[in-house]
Order: C-alpha cells, then sequence, then structure tokens
C-alpha cells in the first residue's frame, strides 16, 4: 500500500445487521473529503460486495483502505474456506449462496462481476482451506 | 418531486420517515436481488422491492436511493426498522405488487 489514509476494520463473520458499517463509514470519509459522486459510488459498490462476501462465505475477515491523492486501495483478507474455481466465481449468475441467505436478497452471483465492473484493478489470491484475499483499486 | 411530497401524494403507509425529505425523487427502480440492486440502483431512485431486511437498507444508503418502497404488504424486521431510523432512510409501504407499486409512483413522481 502506498502513502495515505489508512483504515482498517473488522468485519464479524453471519453478523448481518452489521455487514455494510466498514462500506458505509469509507463512503462517509470519502464524501466527506468532497470525491466525486462517482468514485465514492464505485468504491461504495466494490466494498459493500467484498464485505458482505467475507461475512456469507468466508465467516469474517479484515478490510484495509488506503487513500492518497491518485488512488484508493482496498484490501479484504479472509480465512475462509477459500475459492476453488476463481474463473468460475468470477462469472455473472455463479453463487454457492446456501438457501437462508438466499432468502434475504443473496445469491445473485453478481458480487464479485460488480467488484470487478466498478474498479480499475482487482485481483484474488486464494488458497483452499487457509483463506481469500481480494486487491482493488480504483483512481480518483 | 421531492421525497416529503412523494410520502404525502402517494397515500402510501409511511414505515420510517428519514432524513432525506427535500431530496428530488428521479426515478423508479424494482429488483429484490440485493447485487443486482447495488450495482444499478440508481442514485435518488424510489426502489420498489419486497425485500424488508438490514442488507435492503444497508444498499439503500450506499447506492443513495432516496426511498424504499415496500410492495405486496411486505414489512420491514424489527432489526431493519432500527436500521431505517439510524441511517435516516425514507420507506412505505403498498399493499400492492410491484408492478402496480411502481406504475402509481412513476406516474405521480412525473405528474
Ligand atoms: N471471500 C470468499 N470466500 C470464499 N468464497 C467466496 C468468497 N467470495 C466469493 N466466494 C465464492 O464466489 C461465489 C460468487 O460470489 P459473488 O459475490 O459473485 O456471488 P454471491 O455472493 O454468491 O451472490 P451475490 O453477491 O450476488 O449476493 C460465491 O457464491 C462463493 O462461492
Ligand atoms: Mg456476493
Amino acid at each position: 500500500m502506498g502513502e495515505g489514509i489508512v483504515l482498517k476494520y473488522n468485519v464479524p463473520g453471519d453478523d448481518f445487521t452489521r455487514a455494510g458499517e466498514a462500506s458505509g463509514a469509507v463512503k462517509s470519509q470519502l464524501k466527506q473529503m468532497q470525491l466525486s459522486p462517482d468514485v465514492v459510488r464505485r468504491v461504495a459498490i466494490a466494498m459493500y460486495e467484498g464485505e458482505i462476501n467475507m461475512v456469507i462465505h468466508a465467516e469474517g475477515g479484515t478490510i484495509e483502505v488506503c487513500i492518497t491523492p491518485e488512488y484508493i486501495d482496498m484490501v479484504l483478507k479472509d480465512k475462509g474456506p477459500g475459492i476453488p474455481d476463481v474463473e468460475k466465481a468470477m462469472q455473472a449468475g455463479y453463487s454457492t449462496a446456501p438457501d437462508n441467505v438466499r432468502n434475504l436478497g443473496f445469491g445473485a452471483g453478481m458480487g464479485l462481476p460488480n467488484m470487478k465492473k466498478y474498479t480499475d484493478e482487482m485481483k484474488v489470491e486464494t488458497t483452499l482451506g487457509v483463506g481469500t484475499t481480494v486487491t482493488m483499486r480504483i483512481y480518483i | 418531486m421531492k421525497v416529503k411530497d412523494v410520502i404525502e401524494q402517494s397515500g402510501l403507509e409511511l414505515v420510517n420517515m428519514g432524513d432525506n425529505v427535500d431530496d428530488e425523487v428521479g426515478s423508479v427502480f424494482c429488483c429484490d436481488l440485493l447485487s443486482v440492486a447495488m450495482g444499478k440502483a440508481p442514485a435518488g431512485g424510489a426502489w420498489i422491492t419486497v425485500m424488508g431486511n438490514v442488507n435492503t437498507l444497508a444498499v439503500a444508503a450506499l447506492t443513495e436511493t432516496a426511498l424504499i418502497v415496500l410492495a405486496e404488504g411486505s414489512d420491514l424486521d424489527d432489526a431493519a426498522v432500527a436500521k431505517a431510523s439510524q441511517q435516516g432512510i425514507t420507506v412505505l409501504k403498498s399493499e400492492k405488487p410491484v408492478y402496480e407499486t411502481a406504475k402509481d409512483i412513476d406516474i405521480l413522481i412525473n405528474a
């Protein structure tokens, strides 16, 4: 991560009432810094999808956001089960979400595609049984 | 049309009065799948959905949706009521199906 403002969050697993708090906090911060509404929206979308994925699929994790004058980096790290086939997981419509979270409106299989679409750079590093790290960058 | 005018003129039940009542409502959006809504819900839109849980509110807040209209008589659950008031999100409720609810709001904001 480069120089800039660094924000860190702990995302508890399986707590849907709190999911979105970290993304909401970052969004408020970016608005306060008067970044363009488009950048704020893209960061909010990408980060929320990553955050909620950690809650649903990986029992929570940590998020580090770094805000520099040129870009915003988001690193989402979890110790979940990992993703067996990243290419497949990135496809629109692919989801292994269980019924209980589908009933809440999740499971369209659009989270990772949204993250890809709304960021300028995205990298998924994953090891089965060890965890997943998603790194995203949005240029300002 | 402003959020407060939609509240007054739609005749729908007010579930939560948000802190954005002077914002403009520019369009109508229908969807129940959260990550589809996350990617597509327009800022300043009226979002018609049957999903009344905390995640709906989180998505509405992040996308800057102007107001949520729960269709088909669906309700916010208790955690969602708390979140709506804490986040200042306007929520209305309609007994009609999604399409009719959306049509009514569309006609109202474009009148
Ligand atoms: N952090 C993660 N750890 C383990 N598996 C993951 C993680 N993130 C995503 N996945 C896997 O990738 C799949 C696709 O993720 P994606 O976010 O696109 O869809 P979804 O979460 O299933 O549904 P949606 O995001 O549309 O509500 C998931 O169903 C899951 O199998
Ligand atoms: Mg997802």
